[in-house]
């Protein structure tokens, strides 16, 4: 048979993608079950890291089911509606005006969780926040990346940066702030603020709008049981 | 199976005297990209040695029945395919190192040290010297990726495989570690070094 002839060619490319696409396509179903359930399980090691509870992923699922006793979804106006909070895409969600949120008991205490979504320098962010039951007072936050650069943005990852937020306040005399980031040594009036990543700066200030434009959706549901 | 002397110095040589990355440089780029830890470094380093060898043994069997002017595409193919796979395995079963390693498995595909071998070596050669030369290059490359790793996490965070390993008392008397260590920088100073220990320690491999 001639190799070189324009037939054999087309024949053999024709052949081998086929033949590559079936291992694929069979490799990716077959793995698929465990790679969901890695998904999952760091999924829920970044809603406990929120509440301060860091476990191995092996046990985050058994830990995830002991302290979050509660998840649902609320709407702008702070009513529940239907929905698995946790099956939720947040960036879909928070286009629907439609907010995750998780109530954890830990040390008999009532922490609720919320879910933030935004975007840093070369990709998305998102993270989670917990209140206390005041729901005014940050408990903890943890924050993840896709792609911020190594050493500089991407430190938003560590509890250096995320512990910063424990004692925040969200609300200043019942009014909506949001916490500040601001450079390292600055410092701003009128609501609570922490230091943002020298270097950082942008991933910062996407941290920073991330958790303003997110926690903003969540006003409703965070004030509305303030006033009963 | 014993080997014969020429299969063992396609196996040995890759590893010292024509190590893809201190003397052909080769993969140098992701050698810098994913050394900053040790752990990432050996599962760099096993990965790439898993697609090279797989991939030199599967062009060798075809090496017969490629046509000739889509040589490339169909190398690319099957490199590709073996690191979906390697990737889509790692998802599954370690899945934190991937994480860390991020864009650099899918990278894998664009290793120099891949696409040399097949050309150079594969495309020529019957399948067990090719599967022998693959694991000989990958270790080769796997060696220089865990010597920089173990260095850089070591001087960089005082911790080995995540253990500590700088006794705290260190600390006390004032030891630091280096944060340039963690850096991009470092990682090509500590392959320069590599190279100058290594050509120091054999005279033939010295430029006049």
């Amino acid at each position: 048979m001639n190799r070189d002839s324009n037939i054999y060619t087309i024949l053999y490319a024709s052949v081998m993608v086929v033949l590559v696409a079936v291992v694929l396509a069979f490799t990716s179903q077959s793995l698929k079950s465990y790679q969901n359930e890695n998904e999952e399980n760091d999924k829920r090691q970044q809603i406990l890291r929120s509440i301060n509870v860091q476990v191995p992923a092996n046990e985050a699922k058994d830990k995830f089911n002991e302290l979050i006793k509660d998840s649902f979804i609320v709407n702008e106006q702070g009513e529940k509606i239907e929905g698995d909070a946790f099956d939720a895409d947040v960036v879909k969600a928070f286009e629907q005006h439609t907010y995750p949120v998780f109530i954890a008991q830990t040390d008999g205490q009532t922490k609720y969780i919320m879910a933030l979504s935004g975007a840093g320098l070369w990709g998305p962010l998102w993270g989670y926040i917990s209140v206390n039951d005041d729901r005014n007072t940050i408990y903890g936050a943890d924050f993840s990346h896709s792609g911020e650069t190594p050493g500089l943005g991407a430190e938003i990852v560590l509890t250096s940066f995320s512990g910063q937020f424990a004692g925040k306040h969200l609300f200043i005399n019942g009014e909506f702030k949001s916490v500040e980031i601001v450079k390292p040594g600055k410092s701003v009036a009128g609501q609570d603020y922490v230091d943002g990543i020298s270097g950082g700066t942008i991933t910062s200030q996407g941290v920073n709008k991330m958790i303003f434009d997110s926690m903003h959706g969540y006003v409703r549901f965070l004030t509305s049981q303030n006033q009963q | 199976m014993g080997l014969s002397n020429k299969n063992k110095e396609i196996l040995i040589g890759p590893l010292s005297k024509n190590n893809p990355v201190i003397i052909q440089m080769l993969g140098i780029c992701s050698a810098l990209a994913v050394t900053s830890k040790l752990e990432p470094s050996i599962v760099m380093a096993v990965s790439v040695t898993a697609v090279v060898a797989f991939a030199n043994v599967i062009i060798s069997l075809l090496r017969n029945t490629i046509p000739a002017r889509i040589r490339i595409i169909v190398q690319l193919v099957v490199v590709a395919a073996l690191v979906t796979i390697v990737s889509e395995v790692l998802k599954a079963f370690a899945f934190d190192v991937n994480k860390q390693l991020s864009v650099f498995v899918g990278l894998i595909i664009t290793n120099c040290i891949l696409m040399g071998r097949l050309e150079a070596f594969a495309l020529g050669n019957g399948p067990w010297e090719s599967f022998l030369d693959g694991l000989g290059n990958g270790l080769g490359y796997g060696i220089i990726l865990v010597v920089i790793g173990f260095f850089r996490e070591l001087l960089g965070s005082g911790i080995l495989l995540g253990f500590q390993v700088i006794p705290d008392v260190f600390y006390q008397w004032g030891y630091v570690n280096n944060g340039l260590m963690i850096l991009p920088p470092m990682a090509l100073i500590v392959v320069a070094v590599i190279i100058w220990v290594h050509r120091s320690g054999n005279k033939n491999l010295q430029e006049n």
